[in-house]
C-alpha cells in the first residue's frame, strides 16, 4: 500500500486480489474458497506495514451490536492519538476477514485533521472479524479489532 | 443480490392465532419502531440518510423542463414545499378522469402524461422514486391523512379484503403477521406493523430506493404468493386501505429500512 | 462509461470557532458494483467502484480514503478537520470508469 500520491491516483487491484474476489454475497454463498480468509487478511495487513507486526493497541473499530442488513453496515475506526509530533497517525487502514478480498478502505489524515477517525458503511456478507490497523509517523503501527455477527433478512426478494 | 425466496421460518407454531384483529389507534408503532437503533438513527439525520440521494434528485427533477409541453413540474405547481406541503399525506385519492383512486406515483405519471406530454416513468424507475420521495418529504411530520372522499370506499374495503385473505403457499394473510403477530420476531427481522408512511425507503439490502409495491411483492413473494404487478388495481386497493389504518401517523418519508 | 457519475451530499457547518474540530460528512450517489455480482444472464458485472476521495482546504490535502469493493454503495465517508481559518474546501473523487467528480463549499471561521 502506498502512501497516497495525489491528486487521485489509481488503484489498480492485483492478479492476485482479482482471482480471490467475489464480493457480492450471492457470489460468496456460491463460492465460499473464493473469500479472503484470515491468512489473507493477515498478508494484507502486512502488506500494509511492510512486514511489522502491528501492537494491539490505542485503535478501536466500532459497529453496533445488532446487525440486520450486511449491505451496509455502520462502521467508526479512531485512534487515540494527539496528532502532533510523532504521535500522529498518516493512515488507518480497514481489513476483514471474509469478504472476497480482505482490503475495504484505507483512509489518510493530515496535520487538519484533528482527529485520527472516520466513520463509513461497510458490505459484509457474514459474521466475521474486522481489523483496522494505525500507521504513525514514527513507523510504528497499532491495531484494533471487533468481532461482527450479521444476521440476514426475513424478507428475500424474489426478483 | 439474489437469495432463495421465501420467509425463513414460516409453517411454524410461532405465527398461531387465527382470528386476526385490528390494531387499537393508540398501539399503532411506526416501521422505524421495528428498525435497530443504527438504521434508526440514519433515517433520522438528512446528512446521512442514504435516501436523500435520491429526494435531491428529485428536487432538480422538480424543475426541469420535460416533454411535448416543454414544462416543468414546478412551472405549473411553483416551489414543492409549498405546493406540494401535505399533498403526498393525502394519497392515493380519487381521479375522476380514471374513475379511480390513484397513489402518488400514479398522480406524478398522470401529470408526466397529461400536463408535460411525456412518456409515463417506469414503476421503480431511479426517477419515479425521486419524485415520490421529494413530494412525499414534503409532508414530513404532517399526520397521514386520507381523504374522506365516499367513492374511495370500495375500494378500501376491497384492500382491506386482501389484507384479510389467505395467500400463497405458506396460506398466510397480511393480517396474520401484521394485525397478530407484530412485534415477533421471524427469523432475525422483527414483523412491523405494516404502515404506509415512511415509503418511498431506501432498504440497505436493496442498495437503493424501494416503493410501497415493491415491499408488498416483497412481502407477496415471501409468502410463495404470486405478486401482483406494479400498478395493479390490488395494490391501489391495499394502498387505501394501508392510509386509512395508518391515519394520523406523522409522515417519515424518505425511511431507511434494513 | 460515465454514467455512474452522480450527485454527492456533502454536509459540514457553514461557520466554526477557530481551533474547533468540525465533523466532514459525504455521501456520494454510486452503485459501487463489486465486479463479482453476476447479472441475470449469470456472467459478471463489471467491477465499476469509486475508488479514491479526497478532501482539500485551500489547496491542501486534509482528508483522503482509497475504497474497495468491500465499501457499501452510496459511499458514506465522516471525517474530521481542525478550523484554523476560513477558506474553501474541495472534495474530489474519481471511479473505475475514470469519472472525476468534484464540489466545492465554504467556512467560516471566526
Ligand atoms: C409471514 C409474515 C408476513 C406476511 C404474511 C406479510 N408480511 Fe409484510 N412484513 C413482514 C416482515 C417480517 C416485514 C419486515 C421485513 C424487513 O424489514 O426485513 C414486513 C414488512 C412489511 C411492510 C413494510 C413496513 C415498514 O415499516 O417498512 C409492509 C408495508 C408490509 N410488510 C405489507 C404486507 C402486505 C400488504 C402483506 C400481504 C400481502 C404482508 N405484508 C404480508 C412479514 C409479513
Ligand atoms: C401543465 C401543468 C402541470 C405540469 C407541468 C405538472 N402538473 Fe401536476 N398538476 C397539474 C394540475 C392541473 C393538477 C390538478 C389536476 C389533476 O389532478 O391532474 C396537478 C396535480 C398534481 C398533484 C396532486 C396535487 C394534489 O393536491 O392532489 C401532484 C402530486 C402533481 N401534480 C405532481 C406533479 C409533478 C411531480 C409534475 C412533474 C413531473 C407535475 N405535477 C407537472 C398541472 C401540472
Amino acid at each position: 500500500m502506498t502512501q497516497n500520491p495525489s491528486p487521485l491516483p489509481s488503484y489498480t487491484p492485483t492478479r492476485r486480489q482479482m482471482i480471490a474476489a467475489g464480493t457480492g454475497f450471492a457470489a460468496l454463498m456460491l463460492a465460499p474458497s473464493a473469500q479472503a480468509t484470515t491468512q489473507e487478511m493477515e498478508k494484507a495487513i502486512l502488506a500494509f506495514t511492510g512486514g511489522v507486526k502491528p501492537r494491539e493497541s490505542r485503535v478501536t473499530v466500532d459497529i453496533p451490536v445488532l446487525l440486520e442488513s450486511g449491505a451496509s453496515v455502520p462502521t467508526k475506526v479512531s485512534v487515540e492519538s494527539a496528532m502532533q509530533g510523532d504521535d500522529f497517525v498518516t493512515s488507518l487502514a480497514l481489513f476483514n476477514e471474509k469478504n472476497p478480498q480482505p482490503n475495504v478502505a484505507v483512509f489518510h489524515f493530515s496535520a487538519r485533521s484533528g482527529q485520527a477517525t472516520a466513520q463509513t458503511r461497510i458490505r459484509l456478507g457474514d459474521s466475521q472479524k474486522i481489523v483496522a490497523v494505525a500507521k504513525m509517523r514514527d513507523g510504528s503501527y497499532y491495531m484494533g479489532a471487533i468481532e461482527v455477527i450479521v444476521t440476514l433478512p426475513a424478507c428475500a426478494e424474489d426478483a | 443480490m439474489r437469495r432463495a425466496g421465501g420467509f425463513v421460518v414460516l409453517g411454524s407454531a410461532c405465527l398461531a392465532s387465527l382470528a386476526s384483529a385490528e390494531i387499537p389507534l393508540d398501539q399503532r408503532k411506526s416501521g422505524a419502531d421495528f428498525i435497530s437503533a443504527a438504521t434508526r438513527a440514519m433515517q433520522e439525520d438528512d446528512t446521512a440518510n442514504p435516501a436523500m440521494l435520491s429526494t435531491l434528485d428529485g428536487e432538480s427533477m422538480w424543475n426541469e423542463k420535460a416533454g411535448g409541453a416543454q414544462k416543468s413540474c414546478g412551472d405549473c405547481h411553483g416551489p414543492a414545499p409549498k405546493s406540494m406541503k401535505g399533498v403526498a399525506a393525502r394519497y392515493p385519492a380519487y381521479n375522476v378522469a380514471r374513475q379511480a383512486p390513484v397513489d402518488l406515483s400514479g398522480q406524478i405519471n398522470a401529470c408526466r402524461t397529461d400536463q408535460q406530454k411525456a412518456e409515463a416513468f417506469k414503476p421503480e424507475s431511479a426517477q419515479l422514486l425521486a419524485l415520490s420521495a421529494y413530494i412525499g418529504s414534503q409532508s414530513r411530520g404532517l399526520p397521514v391523512s386520507p381523504p374522506d372522499d365516499a367513492r374511495l370506499a370500495s375500494f378500501r374495503a376491497r384492500g382491506e379484503a386482501l389484507w384479510s385473505q389467505r395467500i400463497g403457499q405458506l396460506n398466510f394473510s397480511c393480517a396474520q403477521c401484521h394485525d397478530d403477530n407484530w412485534g415477533k420476531r421471524l427469523g432475525s427481522a422483527l414483523i412491523p406493523q405494516a404502515h404506509p408512511n415512511a415509503y418511498p425507503i431506501y432498504r440497505l439490502d436493496w442498495q437503493g430506493m424501494g416503493s410501497l409495491q415493491r415491499r408488498f411483492r416483497n412481502c407477496m413473494s415471501g409468502v410463495r404468493a404470486e405478486a401482483y404487478p406494479y400498478g395493479a388495481q390490488e395494490f391501489i386497493d391495499l394502498e387505501v386501505f394501508l392510509a386509512h389504518r395508518a391515519r394520523g401517523m406523522p409522515v417519515e418519508t424518505p425511511g431507511v429500512r434494513p | 462509461m460515465a454514467g455512474n457519475m452522480g450527485r454527492a451530499l456533502i454536509s459540514l457547518p457553514a461557520k466554526a470557532k477557530r481551533g474547533d474540530v468540525i465533523e466532514i460528512r459525504a455521501m456520494i450517489a454510486h452503485p459501487m458494483e463489486t465486479g463479482f455480482r453476476p447479472d441475470s444472464q449469470g456472467r459478471l458485472v463489471a467491477r465499476d467502484i469509486v475508488n479514491r476521495f479526497e478532501c482539500l482546504f485551500e489547496g491542501e490535502q486534509v482528508f483522503a480514503c482509497d475504497l474497495f469493493p468491500a465499501m457499501s454503495a452510496n459511499p458514506y465517508l465522516s471525517f474530521t478537520m481542525r478550523a484554523d481559518m476560513s477558506g474553501e474546501l474541495v472534495f474530489r473523487w474519481r471511479d473505475d470508469s475514470g469519472a472525476l467528480s468534484e464540489e466545492k463549499r465554504r467556512i467560516e471561521v471566526e
